[in-house]
């Protein structure tokens, strides 16, 4: 078996800390102004990708340069290190730019395919890390309660950012919680359950309703 | 398939399924094209919280990230004509257009976060008996994570006499080689399959499962099927533990 040494004692020390008030950003700017918003300003993601397929440097540069808050924000929120952050970043933009050729806009927004893969690779990272250390303590005793709370508000809040924290708060309280302890947390919807002390199975369920009603407040997807 | 399997499309759109349940649900995908779209829903809508944590990223990470891309040529596109064997059943009505690129979507949608295709040709019997030794009551699960978070994953029947290997985020073996899997009997290790390419795999093996005290993967010659292993060995799993 072979672990992951360095990267264990920094995550062990996030995980077990409680998650307070914006603590993500605590070692990087404070919620920087977002000069990416989806507004006039932005350039046509889905035509960088495209390009980027065929190539093309400079729009993936574009590309990088219209998307990297939210990339390394999000590596960020679910991996909580910095530096790994960083590393996850980097490896979802090298996905991204090899599989820009095979971006399918008619499947989904350009932005939406790069987040997926950004917070595939950031659980997965939290997750191999996790694995390392659970041989040697029980789940319970690594995981102290999480403030559910902890999207509630950031220090500055773009108007997509207000948008989606009014359409949160249309939410249950428990479809929330097991929306942000699934999607932040990185944790499967089993371990949510048992975080939340809900029946086993309806931590699932609460997720995709908690999405569901979430999708058709902001109106995406289809 | 159940209800109960159509329930996992949120978690499933999170990342929120362990890597068993994961391998169950697009497998479910691509026959379902109401959960195909439904996932592509809910990702977006996933997506929007990453709006609510912006971060400035290091100078240098913009650096090294297009430092990075400079010499990695970008994946060829998926073509059409690939997903088309699946329409000869039906007339291409509009209807059943839409269906064939939901099943090209949930092969799209599996490929991205790894960086290759992983839409493999299984035929029906290996899918079905996979999926037997999975949700097998007496199945055995095994695992190992490897640096940079890949992990490989046996899972073994004694009833069934089958195992099976799951490998997530597997990087390629090296060029022109092959990971080979092996059933070890006794100080014996006997063939067991070939993994096919892809970082994301299911394999039944061949062999007595029942009977062997381990599995073994080993990297090989590609285009070769030795009769013992030869190669490094990548991951040894016991059953005897």
């Amino acid at each position: 078996m072979v672990t992951d040494t360095n990267t264990r004692e920094t995550d062990d020390v996030d995980r077990l800390r409680p998650v307070a008030d914006g603590a993500p950003f605590e070692e990087g700017a404070p919620a920087a102004p977002e000069q990416n918003q989806p507004h006039p300003a932005q350039p046509d993601l889905g035509e960088l990708l495209r390009a980027c397929g065929r190539g093309d440097e400079t729009a993936f540069a574009r590309l990088y340069d219209a998307t990297s808050t939210r990339v390394v924000g999000l590596a960020l929120r679910v991996v909580r290190d910095r530096a790994q952050a960083e590393e996850v970043a980097q490896e979802a933009f090298l996905d991204i730019w090899k599989n820009s050729g095979r971006f399918d806009q008619g499947l989904g927004s350009p932005l939406g395919w790069m987040l997926t893969i950004v917070h595939r690779k950031a659980v997965d990272r939290v997750r191999s890390a996790e694995a390392a250390t659970r041989r040697d303590t029980t789940y319970h005793q690594q995981n102290q309660p999480v403030d559910h709370d902890s999207t509630a508000e950031a220090a500055t809040a773009s108007l997509e950012a207000r948008r989606v924290r009014q359409a949160l708060g249309d939410l249950t309280q428990v479809q929330r919680e097991a929306l942000e302890l699934a999607y932040f947390g990185g944790y499967t919807h089993t371990e949510v359950a048992t975080m939340l002390q809900l029946p086993v199975g309806t931590a699932k369920t609460r997720i995709r309703d908690g999405l569901i009603r979430l999708r058709d407040t902001m109106g995406v997807g289809s | 398939m159940n209800s109960d399997i159509h329930a996992l499309s949120g978690a499933y759109a999170v990342d929120a399924l362990d890597d068993i349940e994961r391998a169950q649900f697009e497998r479910h995908l691509a026959e379902c094209p109401a959960c195909t779209s439904e996932v592509a829903s809910l990702r977006e809508a996933a997506a929007l919280l990453a709006e609510t944590t912006p971060a400035t990223p290091s100078p240098e990470l913009r650096d090294r990230v297009l430092a990075g891309i400079a010499n990695v040529r970008p994946l060829p596109p998926v073509v059409a004509e690939q997903a088309e064997p699946e329409a000869d059943v039906i007339p291409l009505a509009p209807r059943r257009r839409r269906v064939v690129s939901f099943l090209a979507a949930a092969a799209a949608v599996v490929a991205i976060g790894t960086g290759g295709v992983v839409w493999h040709q299984l035929s029906q019997d290996d899918l079905s008996r996979t999926d037997e030794v999975i949700q097998a009551d007496d199945a055995q699960r095994f695992t190992q994570t490897f640096p940079g978070g890949a992990t490989a994953t046996v899972v073994r029947s004694k009833s069934l006499k089958e195992a099976v290997v799951i490998t997530h985020d597997m990087p390629a073996a090296p060029d022109g080689h092959a990971y080979a899997l092996w059933l070890q009997h006794d100080d014996a290790m006997l063939p067991a399959g070939i993994m096919p390419e892809g970082p994301d795999n299911e394999v039944l093996l061949s062999g007595d499962a029942a009977s062997a005290d381990g599995v073994g993967i080993t990297v090989e010659n590609a285009g070769e099927e030795p009769a013992e292993p030869s190669g490094d060995v990548v991951a040894l799993f016991s059953f005897n533990t």
